[in-house]
């Protein structure tokens, strides 16, 4: 039971040398990630001859759309020429089913091997620590023979699969060690008033995993949309998300390097990780910090 | 509303065994306290009743059921527990309502039952309410809202009260009887706080080590308590333990202190057969001492000691006796006890026949 927080005013504090020295250190690593990224925002919407100036602080001498534009709906990946909207539906369809998968997936079996008894859990549990670090490139090759097998390499069907198995172990994790920290009581107490596995799932565990789900939510959210090598080893034609499309058109080979389009694009295929980050910012915050106080 | 038993109960974790099997019945309509410090095993027993825990050997009956096998909501039990276990995304009526999930009744039904334990324990004004806007009280009313709801056959307790302040404890003490008295379920109720066993107990088990060291009406556990244990821990102020020796003079039986006094026992509640030349311990309660007695009374012990100090506690006052280097703690009326003051000698009896007399070396009661 989580009784209403208590806000004690602040007490004034002086600025003292150590707060100081701490703003500065903050201020430079902030300078360290907002600098390219001036270049980067400047830049898409600058026109090439004043690019080819090399003033990479400048300001847009005119301010246009052009590069934006036309990596939306015209820029070449590979032989296509349709721009980033492919491939942004293809991000869009891919990250859909994976977050629904990996996430029911792995919430139900954290519940189960939270709350539950069952056998094995221990060894269980080990299993899926020793899984959460195994890095992917490792077991890459079975997995592309695995998909081979299915019948489903090259689709998206198989990007979303290897999405939800990879993520699988540490969200399981995540979530058992979150219900493990749901007061005992409460669960003897549903044991006792329902028995049902699924109706205290849905009942009482899955209203109570708000702040879990949110800092869940924007783990996969961002690696789904960011992932770049499942994409390119597992999607066929057509199916490769976003951030291949990108890579594609940056690395063209032939004819100038439009840098005003790179830098758009760019922008483009990183907006939807930075959208979900200012929506849900707040509550992943909340949910970080809510392991010790819910319930 | 059945009897509960429990027939050789044995309980292990890995290598720590915690009941060795244990025996004990609870009769239909008796209110069962099990009565036992931290660790004793007492919580233990109340989750193998509830199948919370799995026992490692034994049978648990419930009537004429052999639920030992069974799943907890098969049982025909319901639970309160020490920290309510209120769900906490629900609202009162919620939690009262999710008490039945697992019976498949009728709507009407479940709208009956929740009104009439809403009404019993004045939740009506609670009914949306989430279990965080509510104070301690209020939810450990819902809680056992809960657990009425259900009809059960069988109510358990899991220390309800602990969690309380003094004087909510006794408000809900008096609530709880009284629902006992109404209701006349069967109930088991753990608890570690003595004044809650002898309110509202039919019967105590008092357990230590995983043991039952008494059972019996909250009377008789208080008047003849069966070893040194229980001796000890019931009573709030403890029973004075002296130690004598036991001797039998001309078969007159006779206590000899470690100042040298020496006392009668021939009046003694004995249960068995006087065996002379032993080390004893004299249990004398407190308030069965009689202040102000002068010369010697038939059928009394009779005591001058120094007083070595006085303690009030509100409507009793405690004074505390030198007697052979011990405390002798004698309550008294706090009118009196204020015109005593420590270093002043005071004369009292003790009848006889409310002596408790044990055995050093087995414990036991003689």
């Amino acid at each position: 039971m989580t009784d209403a927080p208590v806000m004690y005013p602040r007490k004034p504090q002086r600025i003292k040398g150590r707060s100081i020295a701490i703003i500065v250190f903050l201020s430079m690593a902030a300078l360290f990630f907002c600098i390219p990224l001036y270049v980067l925002v400047v830049t898409s919407f600058k026109e090439m001859e004043q690019i080819r100036e090399g003033a990479i602080f400048s300001l847009p001498a005119r301010w246009t759309w052009e590069a934006w534009s036309y990596a939306w709906f015209d820029a070449c990946s590979g032989l296509t020429c349709e721009g980033l909207r492919q491939g942004f539906w293809n991000s869009v369809a891919i990250l859909g089913p994976s977050l629904v998968a990996s996430i029911a997936l792995s919430m139900v079996t954290g519940y189960a091997l939270a709350l539950w008894k069952m056998k094995w859990a221990g060894t269980f549990l080990f299993v899926l620590f020793l899984c959460a670090f195994v890095p992917f490139q490792i077991i890459m090759y079975p997995l592309i023979r695995l998909t081979v097998s299915l019948g489903i390499y090259g689709s998206m069907t198989a990007i979303v699969f290897v999405h939800t198995a990879l993520a699988l172990p540490v969200l399981t994790l995540i979530f058992r060690n979150f219900y493990k920290d749901i007061p005992e009581d409460i669960i003897k107490a549903a044991v006792m008033d329902s028995g049902s596995f699924w109706r205290i799932f849905i009942e009482i565990i899955l209203p109570m995993s708000g702040n879990i789900l949110i800092v869940v939510l924007i783990m996969q959210i961002t690696s789904i949309w960011n992932d770049y090598l499942i994409g390119v080893t597992f999607g066929g034609l057509g199916t490769k998300p976003m951030t291949v499309h990108l890579a594609n058109m940056v690395t063209v080979s032939t004819g100038t390097v439009s840098y005003n389009v790179n830098m758009a694009a760019a922008l483009l295929t990183a907006i939807p990780p930075l959208v979900i980050y200012f929506v849900l910012g707040k509550f992943f915050v909340q949910g970080i910090a809510a392991g010790a106080i819910k319930g | 509303m059945p009897r509960v038993s429990f027939e050789h109960i044995v309980k292990r974790y890995g290598n720590v065994t915690v009941l060795d099997g244990l025996n004990l019945a609870v009769e239909d309509g008796d209110f069962l306290v099990l009565l036992g410090p931290s660790g004793c095993g007492k919580s233990t027993l109340l989750n193998l009743i509830a199948g919370l825990q799995d026992v490692t050997s034994g049978r648990i009956m419930i009537g004429e059921r052999d639920v030992t096998e069974l799943d907890p909501k098969d049982r025909g039990l319901s639970m309160v527990f020490q920290s309510y276990a209120l769900y906490p995304t629900k609202t009162v009526e919620g939690n009262l309502r999710f008490g039945l999930s697992a019976r498949k009744l009728p709507k009407a039904e479940v709208n009956k039952r929740v009104k009439w334990a809403a009404d019993l324990l004045q939740l009506q004004p609670l009914m949306r309410r989430k279990p965080a806007a509510l104070s301690g009280g209020q939810r450990q009313r819902v809680a056992i809202g809960r657990a009425l709801v259900k009809h059960a056959e069988v109510l358990l307790f899991d220390e309800p009260l602990s969690n309380l302040d003094a004087k909510l404890r006794t408000e809900m003490r008096l609530e709880i009887k009284k629902l006992h008295d109404t209701l006349k379920p069967t109930i088991v109720y753990v608890t570690h706080d003595q004044i809650e066993a002898m309110t509202m107990a039919t019967k105590i088990a008092v357990m230590n080590d995983g043991e039952i060291q008494q059972f019996g009406t909250p009377d008789d556990v208080y008047e003849n308590p069966a070893n040194l244990f229980v001796a000890s821990f019931i009573g709030s102020p403890a029973m004075n333990l002296a130690a004598a020796t036991l001797t039998v003079d001309g078969g007159q039986p006779l206590a000899t202190f470690a100042d040298g006094s020496a006392m009668s026992l021939t009046d003694a509640p004995f249960d068995n057969d006087v065996q002379p030349d032993r080390e004893i311990m004299v249990g004398m309660r407190p308030e069965h001492f009689v202040m102000d007695a002068t010369g010697s009374a038939a059928g009394h012990a009779a005591f001058e000691l120094p007083v070595r100090m006085v303690e009030r506690t509100g409507s009793d006052a405690l004074i505390s006796l030198d007697f052979a280097g011990e405390h002798l703690f004698v309550r008294a009326e706090p009118d009196r006890a204020v015109k005593i003051k420590s270093g002043d000698a005071v004369s009292v009896h003790y009848p006889i026949a409310k002596l408790n007399l044990f055995d050093v070396q087995t414990g036991q009661r003689l």
